[in-house]
């Protein structure tokens, strides 16, 4: 099953590679992970999406929990969560294609934000199963490149 | 390189912050980016240990830090002299041994660009440190030393890493910030979960086959004493991993001896039979399990006690887990006693004693073995003998035969198996504990893994008693070759071994050849008269064998040599 861990880390040299060797070296997959900067300038916020039994996630919770430089380990999965991932995506076009190509870019809510002369380059957001959706849907025409920058997730507030 | 201005180099600073935290000794080689410090050590109060190798500075660090339950410190130069550290780095973080490794780095403008004697030591290390350090700017050391310590030291204790460039070392007029720790993500369990503590003396009250399976986190906790209490107080029969050697004394009514693949029959039948288990301090490692968790232990009840979460659930699950200080957890579980009935456990210890007599310790006594030289120097030598071992057959024969009385009195390779750890671990402790009686046994070929040490124990007058199992062969991997390669042996001739007792004379160290039995009582006794330094070479053959033994991917109730 995947995962979705948030975790806070510190925010200096080396961090990544201890993440990242922690997972190399037990053989954990991960599946997507985003880094970016969050309210407190000495935190990063690393959202790691893994895939794993209940037995392995808990193993790499309290891995990730065990390194001096991991402040916090959160597992999103149960959690009530509002989950996003960007995609830029740039799709081959032609006269014929253009517009049906526009039209469902409009129907997931897309923008474009480049023009080329034989294709075009289009941003959305949403949840995982969205974007790959719009991939999906898109991918007839010509898909030349796609970037994700991989989930993002943040806790709903309470009512 | 002069050092007028004390107390502002970058170096000063550093063996300033060192002398904060109770640092007496350091065990270090030179090189070029630490001449600086080198200089500054001059000026410092602290004992600089000179070692031959910078494996044998790391390992002595160990050492000492095994034997006294201090923060162990080494230091060496930036590229060889740092991965040089690296095997020792790796097993005291198996073992869970509190280091600080200090390293020199070349100067901060040249990192990163391959230049002379470069490595990246902190980046090679991550895997095996508990946390490191490069230090960019010299005002940090204060607070730098003062974190590498707590985070060395408490918890799950492990080597941390400083990596210290030549520019920040030699900088002068250094104005240090304040040393307050900045450890947000780092917490130490203490006490565990009292509702959890409550079941598990339930659980005790109500089992009638219970075990205490003890590990080395026992002796790092200093929670010996409890784990005693209750045993005895239960009336619960131990059994213990190879680092938790100690935990009781040898010869306790209720010590069942070492578990695992070379353990006794009565521990791993113990461990096999029993209804509740009670880990502490152990991470079920494959030397005791035989890599199947999923067969160990099968009709208990599991309660593991680890500071350590992610011990937790690793290999086993636990019905009661719990999180903290062996020492706080077992004595709230004592507490907790108190009130409450011990279990009957009379059919058990009836079992047991069965097992016992069924199937006692036992080896052949018409001939010199290794196991009758380690009981004649158990007999021969005091309680507070500290015992160094190295890695391989002498190392798992000493584990069985000689009399541990007392936490720290064992100094073994656990986790790593690192051959070469004897001897420079043996030069830490006898310097950690100057006067109590250091034995070292050790084997042919662990021996020259690092024999150069044999000058740092002459350089330092260390009266350490070496005693070799001279059986011209790496034995362990023979033995092995023997039991489950139809005796194909392959590359475990020792053929040029060196004549030792020369060696050692060519080093200043005596020497005594010992070939026969009778002469086995008399030269041990002779070496713990001798105010110095002696190799006792015992000449022994090369077929005995470690048993019991349970072969590799069996489970742990199928042994050999019962
Ligand atoms: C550094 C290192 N290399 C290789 C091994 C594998 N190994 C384990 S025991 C052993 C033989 C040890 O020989 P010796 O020191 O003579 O001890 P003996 O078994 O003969 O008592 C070897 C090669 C090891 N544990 N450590
Ligand atoms: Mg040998």
């Amino acid at each position: 099953m995947l995962h979705t861990l948030a975790a806070l880390v510190e925010n200096h040299p080396g961090v990544l590679t201890r993440i990242a060797g922690l997972f190399a070296r037990r053989a954990y997959n991960i599946d997507s992970l985003s880094v970016c900067q969050t309210e407190d300038p000495e935190l990063s916020r690393m959202t790691i999406v893994v895939n794993g039994d209940d037995q392995v996630i808990e193993q790499v919770r309290n891995q990730l929990n065990k390194l001096v430089i991991v402040h916090s380990v959160t597992d999103l999965t149960a959690e009530s969560v509002v989950n996003r991932e960007l995609a830029l995506v740039r799709i081959k076009v032609s006269s014929e294609t253009r517009a049906e190509v526009l039209q469902t870019v409009t129907i997931f809510r897309g923008r474009v934000v480049d023009i080329g002369r034989t294709n075009i380059t289009v941003e959305v957001t949403g949840d995982i199963e969205k974007i790959d959706a719009f991939v999906n849907a898109i991918r007839p025409y010509g898909l030349l490149e796609l970037v994700r920058t991989g989930k993002i997730a943040i806790l709903r507030s309470e009512v | 390189m002069n050092s007028g201005k004390k107390g502002s180099r970058g170096a000063a600073i550093l063996l300033e912050a060192l002398e904060k935290e109770g640092v007496d000794v350091i065990f270090g080689y030179p090189g070029g980016v630490l001449l600086p410090l080198y200089d500054s050590l001059l000026d410092s109060p602290i004992q600089h240990i000179l070692a031959r190798h910078e494996q044998g500075v790391v390992h002595a660090a160990d050492g000492y830090a095994r034997v006294s339950g201090k923060v162990g410190v080494c230091l060496a130069t930036s590229g060889p002299g740092a991965t040089n550290l690296v095997t020792g780095i790796a097993n005291a973080y198996m073992d869970s041994i509190p280091l600080v490794v200090l390293t020199g780095q070349v100067v901060s403008s040249l990192l990163g660009t391959d230049s002379f004697q470069e490595a990246d030591i902190t980046g090679i290390t991550t895997p095996i440190t508990k946390h490191s350090y490069i230090v960019k700017d010299a005002r940090e050391i204060p607070r730098v030393v003062k974190e590498a310590f707590y985070l060395a030291g408490t918890g799950r204790p492990g080597p941390v890493l400083i990596d210290l460039p030549k520019d920040i070392l030699a900088m002068e007029n250094v104005e240090p910030f304040p040393s307050d720790m900045n450890l947000r993500g780092y917490q130490v369990p203490g006490r565990g979960d009292s509702a959890r503590i409550d079941e598990v003396v339930k659980a005790i009250t109500e089992c009638r086959r219970p075990v205490i399976y003890a590990g080395g986190g026992v002796i790092a906790a200093g929670a010996a004493d409890a784990l005693r209490q209750l045993s005895e107080k239960a009336s619960i029969p131990v059994v213990t991993t190879l680092m938790g050697i100690g935990c009781l004394p040898f010869g306790h009514p209720n010590l069942l001896g070492m578990v695992g693949m070379h353990g006794t029959v009565t521990s791993n039948y113990a461990v096999d039979d029993c209804d509740l288990l009670i880990a502490v301090g152990v991470r079920f490692d494959d030397r005791v399990t035989s890599g199947l968790g999923h067969l160990f232990a099968t009709k208990a009840k599991i309660v593991h006690i680890d500071v350590d979460s992610a011990e937790i659930g690793k290999v086993v699950r636990a019905h009661f887990p719990i999180v903290g200080d062996a020492r706080l957890v077992l004595e709230e579980v004592l507490d907790g006693l108190a009130s409450v009935e011990v279990p009957q456990v009379s059919d058990w210890w009836d079992r047991l004693h069965t097992w016992k007599n069924d199937h006692p310790m036992k080896y052949e006594k018409d001939r010199l073995t290794p196991q009758m030289v380690i009981e004649c120097m158990g007999e021969l030598a005091g309680d507070e003998t500290i015992m160094v071992t190295d890695v391989g057959q002498h190392q798992m024969w000493t584990a069985q035969y000689f009399p541990i009385m007392h936490t720290r009195n064992l100094v073994t390779s656990g986790g790593l198996g690192t051959m070469g750890f004897g001897l420079p671990a043996a030069v830490g402790a006898q310097v950690a504990r100057p006067n109590d009686l250091v034995f070292l046994v050790t084997g042919d070929g662990s021996f020259q893994m690092c024999i150069q040490e044999l000058a740092t124990i002459v350089q330092n007058k260390l009266p350490i008693k070496i005693v070799l199992m001279n059986n011209g062969v790496l034995g362990m991997v023979r033995q092995w070759q023997k039991m489950f390669y139809g005796e194909r042996f392959s590359s475990i001739q020792l053929h040029s071994n060196p004549d030792f007792i020369k060696v050692a004379e060519a080093y200043g160290i005596r020497g005594i050849r010992i070939e026969s039995l009778e002469q086995v009582n008399s030269a041990i006794a002779e070496a713990i008269e001798y105010p110095g330094p002696v190799l006792l070479d015992f000449t022994i053959s090369p077929d005995e064998d470690v048993l019991p033994m349970v072969a590799p991917g069996k489970a742990i109730t199928e042994m050999l040599g019962r």
